[in-house]
């Protein structure tokens, strides 16, 4: 049976298919889908589980995998920085049964903080990968892995990306393998699985032994393929730009590497030595290409290709035109559109997050910020969140500025899931350390950047089952916090009067967290709020709050020449911060509820 | 059959991505090679979306096209209809969703959102015809303004010689069950519109 898939559906495919067993990862664009789908589609035969953070979803993997069942850890970009830590250690103790980690990188940075080239992992971490092109790619990549791992006795990683990830192909589809038997018993293996530096150093050429071997697979295996056309042009290339590249240059020969760590020596010269002029054509780092000229092959590549950024169809053909590797195709016909009003992402209409970047706003204290939909508090017309690095980076630079004898009381902001992921340990690092300076954890009840999964504050898992609720106010105590309030995230004075008095504490930290589910969590919006024409004076002050449902009417005050605000009652969802700030009392709640979902 | 390249756009929260999956679905059953690509990166939070969709008697390659290549676009936002202009060819279609959702630059008094007019002369200077759809209207009849992507889609259908069947059937796949039968109405009503052209 053939079907419409997404690169990210059918990784889940080849998961269910290749017997896996555990699943986990943390969220994260553009990977987050794939546990979505094995936990909506193979729930009876896959267990799923968001973790906390990339690194313990990469031991939970491991354990299962010493424990005899094959298993998937996911992630995007990087989540590989987070997990590399306990991945490093797997190609040293092997494992009972197949271990996939799959990686999405972010080519041209559509979601994330970087564009780093995850290719390199491969070699850093001693540990073989393979890069698929396409959504068939994708489901047989996962299943071959599994049976490679288990081989070759170590974990495999396979690299996606955004485009793949995020685009339909068609994939045929299989029946799942046969059950490997559940061990009975955990091994107690101390030599294979306890890294200890005295067993760990023995495993050492172990390794290197292991590479050979994969290098003389990678020689024969049907993951590399050679497409043999015109060889006056022969061209390398690998992932998605390999799709690329047929469209651009459809005559040319190729060879296509699904395997990018070790990579096929002989094929590649043997491949080269029948092309007149060879190219290397990958998006991001040199990887290949660095490799392929240390063979001593002469190859170009970067030179014609940017090292950043996409290379989508149409910049490969304007960069091979203007290298003279292809006829210039006629210009395409493109009018200069001007400088059309930019789209930037905003609070949603009835976000939690709206009352305390007012405020934050408002009163200009400097905030360190972190990963999350708060930080669109970063954009106008709040300006207010100021640094933004990697998750749970907020805490710690707080501490830091705290501890430089900056004269300026800083506020740091994080989200409840990017607490529980990495905000834990610099917190009790600031009680520890006797640091001054604000918190604020936004908790909104889910982790709404990557689409709504569920974290450790929540009472459900991504397998639907009921759990147990970590009460962050409690745990924030329990970590000796002295000053630790709770509010209601949509309250602007009482966010307002608690930020003041958080401000003005001194001994140690002090934690606020603003409760208030995500509209998105509680879809409940309430009736939408308008505008009393008669009262509004045009002063703009709810425009402060950012919500795309506050527009300007065609009232103009004919005081100040200003137009009028209204509210668009189709995007309104009740939450009422607008009216808060509202100095005459003009903006009301009407009592119809406009027809939503 | 014919190859062809859709480019569907809009704002985050629109319910641009199933609009394409139902458009890629309908290609599928229908016997063509298929490939989608969506851009989503921070879609729900109201940032711009793009989807391609092909449809192709061939094998495919890329799930995506560049400027001067898609035939048919379906912009749930006039603005962004205008923005994404330079990807269609001469002999394109444009329709678009007449429901104007203002950047906050431009509630803000930073910059000014394009009159009617200017963006339907500029869509109509660019492509072979263009299509203004009140899907909105359409929508709160029905009693939901969330079903505007599927009066979309229905408007889309009359412009395409596929089965009815294979629409109605991809509606179904991608809509949830519990508000299947709205979605079929709106289906019907952006049919209905489409009839009057």
């Amino acid at each position: 049976m053939k079907a419409l898939l997404t690169g990210n559906e059918a990784i889940a495919r080849g998961a269910f298919e290749g017997g896996v067993k555990v699943a986990c990862g943390y969220p994260g664009t553009p990977s987050s889908e794939i546990l979505e789908t094995v936990a909506r589609e193979y729930k009876e035969t896959i267990y799923a589980e968001w973790s906390v953070n990339e690194k313990v979803a990469m031991d939970v993997a491991a354990g299962a995998a010493y424990s005899g069942v094959r298993s998937m850890v996911t992630t995007k970009l990087v989540g590989m920085n987070v997990l590399s830590d306990s991945l490093f250690y797997l190609p040293y103790t092997g494992l009972e049964a197949g271990l996939v980690v799959v990686v999405c990188d972010d080519t041209g940075m559509f979601s994330s903080q970087n564009e780093q080239d995850n290719r390199w992992y491969s070699i850093l971490g001693k540990i073989p990968m393979l890069e698929p092109s396409d959504s068939q790619e994708c489901k047989d990549m996962v299943v071959t892995a599994l049976q490679l791992s288990e081989k070759f006795d170590t974990p495999f990683i396979i690299r996606s990306e955004m485009r793949i990830a995020h685009s339909k192909s068609e994939v045929i589809l299989k029946e799942r393998v046969p059950e490997i038997p559940l061990p009975q018993k955990f091994p107690r293996d101390i030599e294979k699985y306890n890294c200890n530096a005295l067993f760990a150093r023995k495993k050492r050429p172990l390794i290197q032994k292991r590479f050979q071997e994969l290098r003389e697979f990678a020689e024969t295996s049907d993951l590399n393929k050679i497409i043999w056309q015109d060889t006056e042009l022969g061209i390398i290339s690998s992932g998605i730009v390999y799709e690329y590249a047929r469209e651009v240059f459809p005559r040319a020969s190729f060879l296509k590497l699904g395997m990018l760590h070790p990579l096929p020596e002989r094929l590649i010269r043997d491949f080269s030595s029948r092309i007149k002029n060879l190219l290397v054509v990958e998006q991001l780092d040199p990887f290949l290409e660095t490799q392929i000229r240390a063979m001593g092959i002469k190859a170009r590549g970067k030179d014609i290709f940017p090292p950043y950024d996409e290379i989508l169809p149409e910049k490969m053909r304007e960069c091979a035109e203007k290298a003279g590797l292809i006829e210039p195709s006629q210009k395409k016909k493109v009018i200069d559109l001007g400088n059309l009003p930019i789209r930037a992402a905003v609070f949603c209409p009835g976000c939690p997050h709206r009352a305390t970047f007012y405020v934050l706003a408002k009163l200009k204290v400097p905030v360190t910020g972190d990963i999350g939909c708060y930080n669109l508090g970063s954009l106008p017309p709040f300006n207010a969140q100021h640094t933004m690095g990697s998750m749970g980076a907020s805490i710690g630079q707080l501490h830091g500025v705290s501890v430089s004898g900056c004269p300026e009381r800083a506020v740091a902001t994080i989200g409840d899931s990017t607490f529980f992921h990495a905000g834990m340990p610099p917190l009790v690092n600031m009680v520890h350390n006797r640091s001054k300076g604000v918190v604020i954890i936004m908790d909104n009840s889910t982790t709404a950047m990557t689409g709504h999964q569920d974290h450790p504050g929540m009472d459900k898992t991504l397998m639907g089952e009921k759990t147990e609720r970590v009460d962050i106010h409690q745990l924030v105590e329990a970590m000796k916090v002295k000053f630790v309030k709770s509010v209601n995230a949509f309250d602007v004075k009482e966010v307002e009067n608690t930020l003041k008095e958080c401000l003005a504490w001194d001994d140690g930290p002090a934690v606020m967290i603003t409760k208030g589910e995500c509209i998105f969590v509680s879809r409940k919006p309430k009736p939408a709020y308008s505008v009393d024409l008669n009262k509004c004076i045009a002063c703009e002050t709810c425009l402060k709050v950012g919500c795309p449902a506050v527009v300007k009417s065609e009232e103009i005050n004919p005081k100040n020449k200003r137009k009028k605000a209204r509210i668009d009652p189709v995007l309104c969802n009740g939450c009422g911060v607008c009216s808060q700030v509202c100095p005459t009392g003009a903006i009301f709640q009407t009592q119809k509820l406009e027809a939503k979902e | 059959m014919k190859a062809l390249n859709f480019l569907i756009c809009g704002v985050g929260g629109q319910g641009t991505v199933v609009a394409s999956d139902i458009v890629a679905e309908v290609g599928f059953k229908a016997g063509y090679h298929v490939k989608k690509s969506d851009v989503l990166g921070l879609a729900m939070r109201g940032g711009s979306v793009i989807s391609h969709v092909r449809w192709n008697p061939e094998e495919l390659h890329a799930p995506m096209v560049g400027n001067g290549e898609v035939d048919i676009m379906l912009a749930f936002e006039p603005l962004e209809a205008l923005r994404q202009l330079n990807f269609m060819k001469d002999t394109g279609i444009v329709v678009f969703n007449t429901q104007k959702i203002p950047p906050i630059s431009v509630n803000t008094g930073k910059e000014e959102y394009p009159s009617d007019e200017d963006i339907l002369a500029r869509l109509e200077s660019r492509v072979r015809h263009v299509y203004p759809v009140d899907a909105l209207k359409k929508a709160l009849e029905l009693g939901n303004s969330k079903v505007i992507n599927i009066v979309l889609v229905g408007f889309l259908s009359t412009l395409l010689h596929v089965e009815d069947n294979h629409w109605k059937e991809a509606v179904q796949k991608f809509v949830a069950p519990k508000y299947l039968e709205v979605n079929l109405k709106a289906f019907e009503a952006g049919r209905e519109i489409g009839g009057m052209k």
